[in-house]
């Protein structure tokens, strides 16, 4: 009953390049992945620069996202297919639900922060108030954007699997097919893409950014 | 060039909280003259800083006007350049480029890029135009900073401690420096310090102010010739003469931060009460 190693691998060889079934469900969790990812950075950091700057908006729409992030973005999943009549929307919504929240505390974070100095330099110059938030708050929190953007990542990613494993279509819905069909090994070889894609986006993708963004605001050690 | 006129100009700090109110100083009355270099000098806590930010239009005073040649202050205005005691760089914008932000309202990228220029020469900073900030020193931002305040070209430069955090060799080479664009440019400065030396050293005239209650004590005029050596017997008797003033206005404060029975005499062999007064220029 416990899955062979080689086997796997053979698995993950024919489910790319006989069957295709692995090729079909990575691109479509991927394209999930991507849009809700980005959506999820879109919203997130209008928010957060929103709940930055205004009070009245921190102490409305603040306390509001505060309540909502404790909640695990999956267990909107119910409501969601209701929602949209169950399929991809449902999903795409829990995956940006999943980001949205931590790309909001971010932001917010990163805005609040900005040393006070800057912005009185700034308005030495004549900048007024919406150029001061374009030009000095947001350049300013871009390193607090980025880890907002790096845990929106993790939380839409494990968003997505848990949703793909009760909806359709990716990823997760092929997990739970091969163990319908009892196919371990199958099981294995997804499990093996879905930390395979969690490396490569970590180490090769944040990691790299995040390495430029810290040395060119002087941040690094 | 041009003036500057403080008229019963007060500054109160309300605490909303405990419903209590501090005046800083009340009923300033001041002239900086066109092209004239200005010291506000005083214990910390007189409200020198306030009073420049007030000019600067970063702080809104209580009662009172100021003007800057015509024109009454309310808001921050490119007229006025101001340098912190922080350089206040932006961390992701090279050298050039943050010169060039205080540019970008005024000019096209190509126009502010040649004025940039022109204005990191004048501070020697042309080599590290593609620098980042953290990769400058100290003196090197302070540098910046200052091109970046004249870039602008404004009336007057408002310069609040800008040395205060400087090591002291670079401070006195800043000093050279700084006389030298003051000459070249003729702006009108003020600049706020609490060290006797660096005020005599560069100002025409020293507003010495005190506090509680806060406001202008004496007004000196420094007519000792440039450029002006630490040690000429002129020089040591101005030091002195403000020292006997500003020593009882140093007490005060001390007063009020350690108690009434403090007294600068025997605190001077733990504290040495005039250590940052000059001691250090």
């Amino acid at each position: 009953m416990f899955p062979s190693p080689l086997l796997s691998v053979k698995q993950l060889y024919t489910g790319f390049f006989e069957t295709g079934i692995l090729t079909v469900a990575l691109t479509e969790s991927m394209q999930r992945i991507a849009i809700g990812f980005t959506l999820a950075v879109i919203i997130g950091s209008i928010l957060g620069i929103l709940i930055g700057t205004s009070k009245l908006a921190d102490e409305t729409l603040g306390t509001l996202v505060i309540a909502l992030q404790s909640v695990p973005s999956i267990v909107w999943l119910p409501l969601a297919l209701v929602m949209f009549h169950g399929g991809a929307a449902a999903i795409l919504f829990v995956v940006v639900l999943g980001g949205t929240w931590p790309m909001t505390m971010n932001m917010r974070m990163g805005i609040k922060n900005v040393q006070p100095i800057l912005i009185r330099a700034a308005r030495t110059m004549g900048y007024n108030r919406t150029e001061l938030i374009w030009k000095v708050m947001i350049p300013a929190s871009i390193p607090s954007a980025l880890t907002g953007a790096r845990l929106a990542w993790a939380f839409a990613w494990r968003a997505l699997m848990a949703a793909e494993l009760i909806g359709r279509g990716g990823l997760g819905r092929t997990l739970m097919d091969a163990r319908d069909f009892f196919n371990m090994e199958m099981v294995i070889a997804i499990m093996i893409i879905i930390s395979v894609i969690g490396l490569v986006m970590e180490y090769f993708v944040f990691s790299k950014i995040e390495k430029r963004v810290l040395s060119r605001w002087g941040l690094a050690k | 060039m041009e003036q500057v006129l403080i008229k019963k100009v007060e500054k109160t700090f309300e605490n909303k909280e405990k419903k209590q109110s501090f005046t800083v100083f009340d009923d300033i009355n001041l002239t900086v003259n066109p092209g004239e270099f200005l010291s506000l000098l005083g214990p910390s806590g007189c409200g020198k800083s306030t009073l420049l930010n007030i000019i600067a239009g970063l702080d809104q005073a209580t009662n009172g006007e100021v003007y800057v040649g015509e024109k009454l202050i309310k808001t921050p205005g490119s007229d006025r350049g101001v340098v912190f005691q922080e350089a206040a760089l932006m961390p992701w914008m090279s050298v050039i480029e943050n010169v060039m932000f205080a540019l970008r309202k005024k000019m096209k990228k190509e126009e502010a890029k040649e004025h940039a220029k022109k204005y990191l020469k004048l501070v020697h900073l042309s080599k590290f135009m593609n620098s980042y900030p953290h990769e400058l020193s100290g003196g090197m931002k302070q540098r910046v900073s200052i091109a970046r305040a004249l870039a602008m070209d404004p009336k007057i430069l408002l310069m609040d401690e800008p040395f205060g955090a400087l090591d002291e060799q670079t401070r006195s080479m800043l000093h050279r420096e700084v006389q030298y664009i003051w000459e070249e440019t003729k702006k009108t400065i003020v600049f706020v310090t609490h060290n006797i030396r660096e005020a005599i050293m560069l100002s025409d005239r020293i507003v010495l102010m005190g506090t509680r209650p806060g406001g202008i004590r004496k007004i000196y005029d420094v007519t000792i010739p440039r450029p002006r050596v630490i040690t000429s017997p002129e020089f040591v008797k101005l030091e002195e003469d403000i020292m006997s003033i500003l020593g009882g206005e140093i007490e005060k404060v001390m007063r009020e931060e350690m108690g009434d029975d403090f007294n600068s005499k025997k605190a001077s062999l733990l504290y040495g009460t005039n250590n940052n007064m000059g001691d250090n220029i």
